[in-house]
């Protein structure tokens, strides 16, 4: 007679048997579990602007026609070529002729305008419009071939189809997109538990390199602890931005794991109301750029040096250049530009702080270096909606600390409704001339004319570049360390 | 008996309506723009336009209350603001941890702190209660988070028996899942069983005072056969009063524990969905974590008279 009991153990025994060949694929090393902080609200990158969304899903399910690489330079992907016409306003892209859907339906130039057009519509919610706007119209005249024609000339055309916003959908599944993604990338979606972790594998008819990873795991960690502890137990094989920096000694010391500090496009600013006395007055922000130790600032979030900055730009890009000398730290000086202000005694603000550690625990070392020069800055913290409503909509603030991680982002300083709100005539016909400028020598040296007005006007507080702490596997290889746009391609990573 | 049930139902269904419209209301109140969390610093107007008009946030107030009431009553929850899914299928796929995790602890809990008062009580002020009490000292002061990060730090990083943290989903199979529970219900178990061994200490040396006891002593019942019989059971009333609230803790407790191991739960998702401006999915959780306490407050009174017949014939 069989009892409850040996049914019980018998089901034991079956799920134990079904365990070992799991155990044993996990031995063939050709899987990666890749720890990071957020979760993606959906895979759409083209309904939403949450960075987790890109880190997943850019060059991994979805490619552009462009794609950056590594190194932050522009390089071919879903068009294997582009020409730009002597009218700098024509560009022709040639698609690969072997690329596919996931769903094995070849890629053709009516997706690439179907896209685009998309992206503008009036019920888009594409959070980067700008990337589509100067478009005129597109034609596909065969399938390999897409020509679009712009209003006016504009720079950074191209550099914006490498973003997350611009992949290429097919019509088919686009609306399916932020549950079950099908794109033309290295890898397919196939499986996500909300909250936990989400699948990648391999696909097969890629008209690329094949990956060498045939699986890939995303796992959701958002408490600091947990994921250092979950690096230690070897859970998980990499982290792509760690969120405890205090951990990094301790990380280095294991022979297993490798930790790199790479470079972002997050300049972290303390922002400045521009419109509001007594900071409409140029000198109150310089004396203000005086007291701005950035190490100390730097020393007190992280406890290590990241790569500081005296403007808005990334050191990233091409055309940076280094302006953090511009307001050396310098007491006496500041005291004397407040007093020229009309200021001796300093005065009172406020300095609102959304929830990220940089910005509040950097905010109790800024208020207290303001305290120096008697600017006593009194802390509010904020949740981040709240921020975003009184802050950045409202404009309802003195001070603020916040990382700006959308790339090459400099173009805003030259919107009036802007929250800091800048406001420089002067500023604005150079950000024109410089989306006008297509050859990318002389664009650069604009980028950098454009950088120094912005230290010459103290606009705001510049500090430093966001850092990315890398933590891997010691024979993993092929991870990005630098985030010049913030993604986890993973079609060349591998074990070693 | 029916008049009662029907009574008890009506303040229920009351209760809830007076739960919705607070819980409407605070949410209305707080400010922060759905839309603009979701797109971000560099969104166009028309985006936000759009995006406001598909969430349903250009309707007036009043029309998104009684909407919303509406499906909750038929059980259609709306769609997540953040996710784009039901928020029935995102409770269904986060209930099925919580729901184990708390259950387990409550377990857990009963298991150590019931058995462990009892102890005490029966050796008041000799060896065996000071160390119990020194126990439940040390169970209430130790925070339940730090306590799951040391049971990490030694099972899982140390020993290496246990994951640190994740859950692989019951497909993953039973022993898995159930593996990546075990942790975090010690750490949320802990602090209750504490709790529990002082409230079944208490309530048994008060019950030992009684004259009922004296008598079956008198009679000639061992005193094992007391402790058991007439002490331990009418001593049982507040400690389920106690595990009734401890359940309603748990689940609130849970949001920190499921943090700490990184577990997709009901308590994960009341966090991320506040910090995401998800206030649909905030709304629709503070909803049923309401009508869950309130419900379990309910299964306690019923829980009485099985306890203690003459409850059941006083009502």
């Amino acid at each position: 007679m069989t009892t409850r009991r040996d049914l019980l153990a018998g089901a034991g025994l079956a799920a134990l048997a079904t365990q070992l060949p799991l155990a044993a694929l996990a031995q063939a090393r050709d899987s990666v579990t890749i720890g990071m902080t957020l979760e993606p609200p959906t895979l759409d990158p083209t309904s939403g602007a949450a960075q987790a969304i890109r880190e997943v899903v850019l060059q991994n399910i979805f490619e552009g026609l462009v794609a950056m690489d590594r190194t932050g330079k522009l390089v071919p992907a879903l068009a294997e070529s582009w020409t730009l016409a002597a009218d700098n306003l024509t560009y022709t892209f040639k698609l690969r002729p072997n690329a596919r859907f996931h769903d094995s339906t070849p890629l053709s130039s009516r997706d690439v305008k179907f896209s685009f057009e998309r992206a503008v519509a009036p019920d888009s919610t594409n959070a980067q419009r700008w990337i589509f706007t100067p478009i005129e119209n597109i034609e596909a005249p065969d399938p390999i071939t897409v020509i679009i024609k712009l209003k006016q000339p504009t720079a950074n055309f191209v550099y914006g189809l490498s973003w997350g916003d611009a992949i290429i959908v097919s019509p088919a599944t686009a609306a399916n997109n932020k549950t079950n993604p099908v794109g033309t990338g290295p890898f397919k979606f196939a499986r996500w538990n909300r909250g936990d972790r989400l699948e990648l594998a391999r696909n097969d008819e890629y008209w690329g390199p094949k990956p060498s990873l045939a699986k890939a795991v995303f796992r959701f960690i958002s408490d600091p602890q947990a994921q250092v502890a979950a690096l230690r137990a070897g859970d998980i094989d990499v982290f792509t931005n760690l969120s405890a920096p205090e951990a990094i000694p301790q990380l280095k010391a294991d022979p297993k794991l490798k930790v790199t500090l790479g470079k972002t496009e997050g300049e972290t600013i303390l922002a400045i109301n521009n419109a509001k006395a007594p900071f409409s007055d140029v000198r109150v922000r310089q004396a203000i750029s005086h007291v701005l130790d950035r190490k100390t600032i730097a020393l007190g979030i992280y406890g290590f040096d990241v790569d500081y900055i005296g403007s808005h730009f990334s050191p990233l890009h091409p055309a940076y250049v280094d302006l953090t000398g511009t307001y050396p730290v310098d007491l006496a000086k500041a005291k004397a530009l407040l007093a020229a202000a009309g200021f001796p005694n300093g005065f009172e603000c406020t300095l609102r702080l959304p929830p990220p550690a940089y910005a509040r625990r950097g905010g109790e070392i800024i208020a207290a270096l303001l305290a120096q020069i008697g600017i006593n800055a009194k802390i509010e913290p904020l949740e981040f909606p709240q921020w975003l409503e009184r802050v950045f909509k409202a404009r309802d603030f003195d001070l603020t600390i916040i990382a700006h991680t959308e790339p090459l982002d400099i173009g805003n300083y030259a919107r009036d409704d802007y929250y800091f709100q800048y406001r420089n005539p002067e500023f604005k016909a150079l950000i024109d001339k410089i989306d006008r400028t297509v050859d990318e020598a002389e664009r650069n040296k604009l980028y950098g004319d454009a950088q120094r007005m912005l230290a010459r006007d103290a606009v705001n507080g510049f500090l430093f570049i966001l850092p990315k702490i890398t933590v891997t596997r010691a024979d993993l290889e092929g991870m990005w360390t630098d985030w010049p746009l913030p993604l986890t391609p993973l079609a060349e990573v591998k074990w070693r | 008996m029916m008049g009662y049930l029907l009574r008890r139902l009506l303040a229920f269904a009351l209760t809830l309506l007076g739960a919705a419209i607070v819980i409407f209301l605070v949410l209305e109140i707080l400010p922060g723009d759905p839309a603009a969390v979701t797109l971000g610093l560099n969104a166009a107007p028309e985006a936000l336009a759009a995006l406001r008009a598909e969430m349903g946030l250009d309707q007036p107030a009043l029309l998104r209350f009684f909407s919303w009431l509406g499906g909750l009553v038929s059980g259609d929850l709306g769609l997540s603001y953040t996710y784009r899914v039901p928020v029935t299928q995102l409770i269904g796929e986060r209930m099925v941890v919580t729901l184990p995790l708390a259950s387990m602890a409550i377990l857990l809990a009963s298991a150590i702190g019931i058995p462990l008062g009892a102890l005490a009580a029966a050796n008041h002020n000799r060896a065996g209660d000071a160390a119990v009490m020194v126990f439940a000292q040390a169970g209430l002061a130790i925070p339940n988070f730090w306590f799951g990060l040391l049971l990490v730090l030694v099972f899982a990083v140390g020993a290496g028996w246990l994951p640190a943290g994740g859950f692989p989903g019951w497909q993953a199979g039973f022993w898995p899942a159930l593996r990546s529970l075990l942790l975090p219900a010690v750490a949320l178990a802990l602090p209750q069983a504490a709790i529990l061994a002082r409230v079944t200490r208490s309530a048994m040396l008060e019950t030992m005072q009684e004259d009922y006891v004296r008598t079956a002593r008198a009679k000639g019942v061992s005193r094992r056969r007391t402790m058991l019989r007439h002490v331990l059971r009418n001593a049982l009333i507040p400690v389920v009063t106690v595990l009734g609230l401890q359940f309603s803790v748990l689940l609130a407790g849970a949001i920190i524990i499921e943090n700490v191991f990184a577990l997709p739960g009901l308590g994960r998702l009341v966090f991320q969905s506040i910090a995401q401006h998800d206030l649909i999915v905030v709304k629709d959780l503070v909803m049923l974590f309401s009508a869950l306490v309130v419900f379990i407050n309910f299964a306690i009174d019923l829980l009485y008279g099985l306890i203690d017949p003459r409850l059941r014939q006083a009502s």
